[in-house]
Order: C-alpha cells, then structure tokens, then sequence
C-alpha cells in the first residue's frame, strides 16, 4: 500500500477549513472579542472589560427574556414534534405506493416557496380584530366580541413557529422512519403486539435519532429568532434575538456581542444534552 | 409432550388484483414433521408461509391447525410463529430484550420475562451473547437469537422463512443440521420455505414442491427424488434427465415424458449404429470432474443437453473426452414414467 505524502492531505483539507475558518471561526472570534470592548453612545472602544456581561448578568430584564424565550422554545418544540411525528408517521406507514409518498412529501414543502416574512404576515388578516377567524366565529354566534388573544400575543407567535418550523421536524424523522425495515412491523405484530406497542416499542425508539435531529432544527431557530417575535407579537413580547436587534439598533455592539456569545453557550448546551441523549451519528 | 396438532390447507388461495400467487392448494402437514416448501422465486411458496403465519390475507379458502380454524386470527393467537428471513430483530434492543418481547407485549414483569429469556438463549447456546445489539453477532448468531424469539411464545407451528440463505455455505450446512436437531428435540411442526433442493431433501419429512401458485407434488423427499411427479419437479430437484417418452421408447400411453436418473445413466465412446432401445447417439459436451463423481454432459441432436454422473471408477474404466461421440444408455427398469 502507498502511504500518501501529508502535505498532499493537508492540500486536501485545506479549502474546507479555510471556509470554516473564513465564515464560522472568524466571525465567532470577532463577537467574542467585541463583546469585552467599551462603547458609548457614538463608538466602540477596543478595551478588555467585563462590564458587558455584568450589565447583561445582572439585569432582570435578561432573565425574563431567557426565560420567554426558553418557553417559546419548548413550547413550539413540543408541538412540532406532536404534529411533525404524526404527519411523518401517516407518510411513512400509512402511504403504501412510493409516488403518492412523494406527492405527500413535496405538498409538506408548499410553505416553503414563499418567505418567512410573507408566510408570517398572512397570518396578520386571518387572526386579526376583524380578521377571518373572528368574523367567521362571530358569524356563527360562537362567540360575542372579537377574540383578542388571536393576534399579537404569545399564542399568534408559537402559531408562526410552528407554521413555519414544523417542516424541519417532519423531514428527519421521516427519513428515521423510512430507515425502518418494515419486517420488523411484522415481527412486531408476530410477538403480539398491538399497534400502539409497535409505535412505543419499535417505531419511536427507532427514530429517536430523527427526533433529535428534528428537535436541534428547531429549537436553536426558535431560540435565535427575533423577526417572528417582532411581527406576531406587535411588540409586545419579547426574545434575546430582539433584544440584540434592539441593542444593534442603538449601536451598543459590545452589549449585543456579549449577548450572543451567551445565548451561544446555552444553544450549545442544550444541543450537547440532546447529542448525550441519542446517538444522531447513525443518521449521518 | 403435549399432543401437537396436524395443519390442513383447504383450498388455500392468494389473488392479487388478477394475479393468482397461491392456486387453491390443499395440504396436509401431519404434527412433528419438518416440511419444506420447496420451488423457484414467484412459486407462491411464501406467500402460503405468510398466510399460514397471518401476515397475508387469505383470498379464499382455510388454515386448520388441529381442530381449529386459524384463517383470520391475527398472527399471536394461532399458536404459530415465524422466523423472518432477514430474522428482523429489533436493533435497538439486546438478544435479551428481543427475545422477550413478545412476553413484554403480553405484559410479563421484568424480572420474569428476562428470565426467561435467559433460558431460551442458553437452549440456542447464545446466553453468553445475552447483552449484545445484534449489530454486535454474526449471521449465525442472529439466527440462533431469532430462533430463540419466535421459540419463547411455546408455537405448535415454526414458519421459516428462507432462514439460511443470508449465511454462507460452511454456516448453512452447519445451521441446517442444528435446525434439524431443535426440531427432533421439540417435536413441533416446521414449516421452512426454501429454494434450494439440497436444504430440503437434507431436513424435510415432507417436501411440498410449488410452481406457479400450485402444489406439484408433496411427499417424502426420497419419493420425490425417485419418482418425482411431474417434468418440472424432475429438472427442479436436479439429478433427472427428462426425455420424451418417444425417445425413451418406454411409454406406456401413461405421460408424455419419463425421467431417467442421471447417477444410472451409463456412457461409453462409441459412433452411431450401435444405439439400441434403451440407449442414444450423442456427442460429449462437458466433462466435469466432482471428486468423487464425474458428471458428463452430452449433446443429442434434437433433445436438451442431457447428463449422466458417473462415480470416478466407472468413468475411468470407459473414459470420454468433450468432442467425442458417445452412446448414453440406462435399464430399462430405470425408466421413470411422469404424470404430467
């Protein structure tokens, strides 16, 4: 066997790291080192300071947005998973002929031809004072006045995510559930089991890796996000991706760099705890 | 030992859409025996096991399993269990969990389901195995642990499906006889799907030969070897030269064709003329040396290549090379008539 001189493995290498090092090490390093600089109202001063996170740590402010946004996280991960299980089940198990599977499948995919933006803002005439969903139930007497909470509140936004996020869900646990050799269904049946035991016992530990991959997708989103926020909320609640936005706004770059660097280290957390739970190589 | 039931098939039919896979066949496999459903891909032959197992719809006709009738009882509750081909254990689970499943299904406690489980793998000698994925075994292994599954639930009825087809030829003849002996020890009924008629002349008490959706002949094997039924159950199991009955100028009005052995075929050098009534004029095609046989192909103008196995004694004693002309001839007492 010919031994292939290292420097013709590193030429090999090389473009790959370098655009790893050029867009993912770079930038991070940059906001890292912003976020212990000074600034004031009109410019960033290099500097080594502590203050930044401080200011962040030991507001109340930071907390309650932590914890809001956390809670949105769960919220829309836990109905994702719901809904993006069931539709990924019904494709895979209950679909026979492989066509109609791709119909289904590419049907999932309509939402995505348009933008978020414009996906979000849609909601905007159906959920609103005198949207269609309070006409209509208005209309049918089931309710008196207009519903409020439809729009601009906390529920319009996880109804967003989970319009908008469902899709990352569907798709790798589909492909979990498409890995599975359909015998096993049958030995299943052929120990006795029902079929609500072959979904616990076979089926969902089976496709734990695309539930993992799926739950990754969606919650580092959900946790980034602050357009969703800004838009079906009217304002009214609040994210640490906003809260960014709104520091950027006020050109306080340091203050903004050391939130990211922070809500970086939690996303790494939480994905590093899910990476412990299942083992998402297999998938790969 | 408990008295163990004989399985019927009445009738037994499988359509899909317009096409027939399984022809109203009727069989009867008395209780304790090794069958064999033996025949070429798209016979029907698995598709009679997945029904008798319940893993198919019957189109029409029933499956009697001693005095009751399982047609449409779900898989669990006819006292059968199948091996699956692929033996489809559970990858997530260790031998351990995967044999206990369908006591964990039957809601079995813990503890006394992995006993048991335990147990049924020392019987296929895998319990040192027991913690084991079975990504972790070898072919071999993961039959013995899927053996050991379908054994735990007590079935009356094994259903094998193809199970040493995914093995290699030392691990097949070494699992056939393994299989062989857990069925003698048992003293169930298996049922063991296969296409090859080396695996179920060496296991079966019965060997069901199937083509095209219908049973072609069902008997022991060595019937079956020597007075096969049919044309196509004599070029199946191999071993036959099939002539017209004409050729072989042995019929009786009774078949078209008759079935000579090709291990009582006898060749010599020779030219034409000398052919006789129970002898024909052809020329060597191949000659294959075997060990401890030789088997001589030769052209007859006219006929399929026939061939003739000749122990290495008598090969040597009249020695024939590819190219030369040759009488092949037989007994008349060799001559086997077929039915069909």
């Amino acid at each position: 066997m010919n031994r292939v001189k290292s420097w013709v493995t590193y030429l090999q290498v090389a473009p790959l790291a370098l655009v790893f090092l050029l867009f993912l090490i770079v930038p991070i390093a940059t906001i890292v080192v912003v976020s212990f600089f000074d600034y004031n109202t009109t410019q960033i001063i290099p500097a080594f300071l502590l203050q930044n996170y401080e200011e962040l740590l030991l507001s109340p402010v930071t907390w309650r947005t932590y914890q809001q946004t956390i809670q949105f996280a769960l919220i829309t991960w836990a109905l994702t998973l719901g809904i993006g299980f069931t539709v990924a089940y019904f494709v895979a198990f209950h679909v026979r002929s492989p066509t109609m599977q791709t119909v289904l499948f590419l049907i999932c995919t309509i939402p995505f031809w348009t933008s978020n933006v414009i996906r979000m803002i849609s909601w905007i005439p159906f959920l609103g004072r005198h949207g269609l969903a309070n006409t209509t139930l208005m209309n049918l007497g089931l309710i008196n006045q207009p519903l409020e909470f439809l729009l601009y509140s906390d529920f319009s936004v996880v109804l967003a995510y989970v319009h908008l996020y469902t899709l990352f869900m569907v798709v790798p646990i589909f492909n979990s559930m498409m890995r599975i050799d359909r015998s096993l269904l049958e030995a299943a049946r052929d120990a006795g089991a029902t079929g609500w035991q072959t979904l616990v016992n076979v089926i969902l530990p089976l496709c734990k890796p695309g539930i993992a991959i799926g739950s990754i997708f969606v919650v580092t989103i959900v946790m980034g996000d602050f357009v969703t926020v800004r838009m079906m909320s009217g304002g009214l609640s609040a994210s640490v991706g906003l809260m960014m936005a709104n520091a950027m706004s006020l050109l306080q770059y340091p203050a903004a760099a050391a939130n990211a660097v922070v809500l970086l280290l939690l996303v790494l957390f939480i994905v590093a705890a899910m990476m412990r739970l299942v083992d998402i190589r297999k998938e790969l | 030992m408990a008295k163990q039931p004989d399985i019927e098939l009445v009738s037994l039919t499988k359509r899909y859409g317009e096409t027939v896979a399984v022809d109203s066949i009727g069989l009867r496999i008395p209780a304790g025996s090794y069958c064999c459903l033996l025949g070429p891909s798209g016979c029907g032959k698995t598709t009679t096991l997945r029904m008798i197992a319940g893993h198919e719809e019957v189109s029409e006709g029933d499956i009697i399993l001693g005095s009751e009738n399982i047609t449409v009882l779900p898989p669990a509750a006819r006292g059968t269990a199948m091996m699956f081909q692929s033996y489809a254990l559970f990858p997530h689970l260790d031998c351990t969990d995967n044999v206990a499943f369908s006591l964990k299904m039957r809601g079995v406690d813990k503890e006394t389901r992995r006993a048991r489980a335990v147990e049924m793998l020392k019987r296929v000698h895998m319990d040192a195995y027991a913690g084991r994925l079975p990504a972790q075994l070898s072919g071999g292994q993961q039959q013995r642990v899927a053996l050991a599954r379908a054994l735990i639930t007590d079935p009356q009825v094994l259903l094998l499906d193809e199970p040493l087809s995914a093995l290699d030829p030392f691990l097949r003849i070494r699992m056939r006889e393994e299989l062989k002996s857990l069925q003698t020890r048992l003293g169930i009924s298996f049922i063991h799907v296969t296409h090859s008629q080396d695996e179920a002349m060496a296991l079966a008490d019965l060997v069901v030969v199937m083509n095209g959706g219908r049973i072609e002949q069902a008997a022991p094997p060595r019937e079956v070897f020597n007075r096969p039924a049919s044309a196509f159950v004599a070029k199946f199991i191999g071993g036959h030269n099939v002539l017209p009955a004409a050729v072989a100028r042995a019929g009786v009005g009774e078949g078209p064709f008759v079935a000579i052995r090709a291990d009582r075929m006898s060749v010599r050098p020779g030219s034409s003329g000398e052919a006789g009534v129970t002898s024909l004029q052809g020329v060597t095609r191949s000659v294959e040396y075997l060990g401890s046989t030789v088997q001589v192909g030769i052209d007859v103008t006219g006929l399929e290549t026939l061939s003739a196995t000749l122990s290495e004694a008598r090969f040597d004693a009249s020695p024939v090379r590819p190219g030369e002309p040759v009488i092949l001839s037989w007994r008349p007492e060799d001559v086997h008539v077929l039915g069909r």
